[in-house]
């Protein structure tokens, strides 16, 4: 047994019940402290987990490769961005308390798990120590009713994706007899004479995770909890679970359903679409700005979905590549989502946003590198994004699905640019309070990420390329 | 086997109970207009529900494997009960209230 691949998630639990027993023990206020220690356990983290070897360890049920690799690096980044993003909000909202980072690195841990399953029981038990935490941060502002509503609401709706997930676990299992990715794929590897048992299995594994990603028809808390979250909480639940959950789609889909994918691919299909006309028509009517990012994130998922759908190690190139830039532009657009602060009070409608290219230039600039990037216009990173993907659905004969795309990417421009007149156009309303330098700092990093993206896309394609390949061995 | 009255209880008879037992916890959400306590009845119903069909298969397949992941499932369902109601009542201290139909603050 070859316990060393596990390092990366082993040493980070420790961390996380180190700072821990720090942030009771000290008798002062210990956030900034944690936090800190927090960000550097994070980067311990992303060092061991680029430097381990890699392998199948704990009988079959742990898997280093690639893949997982990629996946991981980017869901301790945006683990690392929300973090720093919170730092300052937190203390204003006069939330601040040391449990914040601790529950985020915990979540982190569950990710990670998630990344590297290999068997349904590893990949149950990261999903779940995941959303337990997610549970608790969405709630995290305890005395806001909004908070906590959106913590009730995300507790009972994922708790219900998670039995329907837990069901179809068990009717794999049943059917398959094993929970073996590498034996479930062997089982099923004549698709003719697959139990339709194992394909409603599979349908409620999809159903389970497609939940997880917030994808049409299973999106309905997503605004809700986008809404109420506290907007460091929000942006986490925008970046690093939805890459967890959609990386952990792709490996089941892939892996051992990967002979069944006449029994999966027209439903991801039509979630796939479902998730991009719902994304792109819902948000047009949306007076709060996190809201119209909840359905932003829907539609995003949609195209993300295009990837898997296509099926092939170009389609999930794509998807990593378009999983990447978007974690980085929606940081940005939140990062300035935090900034949006009057008389000490938070405010989140768009219309807050009036005329802020005159009052601070610099903020104004990066919201709407962030909304240009979000709608696609090149050559900025979110146009290379959906570049790679509708390149890979043409490749692989789809065109409905890259047509339907093109589209919905029309419609969804709309609501992104009005963000930016009323940001360049309107009347400026009220100045908003000063920014803190942790905030400058996220937003000016996935600002530049964002427009400069073109000039380097080797590292990233390159390293999703071969994670891809390594899916598809 | 076991047989009762005559009837020998056979796989299918604990996967029909367990579909009603899931098909009755889902029902019990959407259908609840009550009380939020019963939301989370109804999660434990569903967790239940896949604990019989895991074990089950477990005992049909002759697979310890099975029983294994039921205990994880019952470990996890009390997590996430404590945790279920620890957010009900924060929600109950703020709203004074767990009824379903007081949850709407935000529409959706």
């Amino acid at each position: 047994m070859n316990w060393a691949l596990a390092i990366p998630e082993i040493v980070l639990s420790v961390c996380g019940m180190g700072i821990l027993i720090v942030g009771v023990l000290r008798r002062q206020d210990s956030t900034f402290l944690c936090s800190m220690l927090t960000l550097g356990a994070f980067l311990l983290a992303a060092i061991l987990s680029v430097s381990t070897v890699q392998g199948i360890g704990y009988h079959g049920q742990f898997v280093i490769d690639p893949f997982s690799g990629f996946v991981k690096l980017l869901i301790i980044a945006g683990a690392a961005l929300c973090l720093i993003l919170a730092l300052d909000y937190n203390r204003k909202q006069r939330i601040s308390r040391f449990e914040f980072p601790v529950l985020m690195l915990f979540s982190v841990v569950g990710m990670m798990v998630m990344a590297s399953a290999s068997n349904l029981m590893t990949l149950y038990l990261g999903l779940e120590l995941q959303s337990l935490a997610l549970y608790v941060l969405a709630a995290f502002a305890r005395d806001d009713v909004r908070s906590s509503e959106a913590g009730l609401k995300y507790f009972v709706l994922s708790a219900l994706a998670t039995g329907l997930l837990l069901y179809g676990i068990s009717l794999v299992y049943g059917f398959a007899g094993t929970m073996d990715f590498a034996q479930i794929a062997r089982a099923a590897s004549d698709p003719v004479h697959v139990s339709p048992g194992l394909v409603v299995g599979i349908v409620f594994v999809l159903v389970g995770l497609a939940f997880k990603i917030s994808a049409v028809p299973f999106h309905m808390w997503t605004p809700d909890v986008y809404e109420g979250a506290p907007t460091p909480v929000t942006l986490f639940f925008g970046t690093s679970p939805k890459v967890a959950a959609i990386a952990v789609m792709v490996r089941v889909m892939v892996h051992p359903f990967g002979h069944l994918t006449d029994q999966w691919h027209t439903l991801i299909v039509i979630v796939s679409i479902a998730s991009m006309i719902w994304g792109a028509v819902a948000a047009i009517g949306q007076a709060n700005i996190k809201r119209m990012m909840a359905f932003s994130a829907i539609g995003h998922m949609g195209y993300a979905l295009i990837g898997l759908a296509a099926g092939t190690a170009v389609g999930i190139r794509g998807l990593l590549v378009y999983m990447v830039i978007y974690v980085f532009m929606t940081a940005g657009a939140f990062a300035c989502i935090t900034a949006m602060r009057r008389n000490g009070r938070s405010v989140e409608m768009i219309s807050d946003l009036n005329g802020l290219a005159r009052n601070d230039p610099a903020l104004a600039g990066a919201m709407a590198v962030a909304m240009f990037s979000l709608a696609g216009i090149p050559i900025l990173s979110g146009f290379f994004a959906k570049l790679y993907i509708f390149l890979a659905a043409v490749q692989a004969g789809m065109w409905t699905l890259a047509i339907i795309g093109v589209l919905t990417s029309v419609v969804g421009a709309f609501y992104y640019l009005r963000v930016i007149k009323v940001m360049y156009f309107d009347a400026p309303a009220e100045q908003f309070d000063a920014r803190s330098p942790s905030l400058t700092f996220v937003a000016a990093v996935t600002t530049l990420f964002t427009t400069f993206f073109f000039l380097f896309p080797a590292p990233v394609v390159g390293a999703a390329q071969a994670a891809a390949q390594a899916l598809f061995g | 086997m076991l047989a009762v009255g005559g009837l020998p209880v056979g796989l299918g008879h604990y996967l029909t109970v367990a579909a009603i037992l899931l098909v009755l916890g889902v029902f019990g959400i959407f259908l609840n207009r009550k009380n939020v306590i019963i939301i989370l009845m109804s999660i434990e119903l569903i967790l239940l529900s896949v604990n019989l069909n895991l074990v089950a298969f477990s005992a049909a397949l002759g697979d310890l494997v099975g029983q294994v992941f039921a205990m994880f499932v019952l470990t996890v369902a009390a997590a996430e009960a404590a945790i279920g109601l620890a957010v009900v009542v924060v929600y109950f201290r703020n709203r004074g209230s767990i009824q379903v139909e007081d949850v709407n603050l935000m529409k959706g």
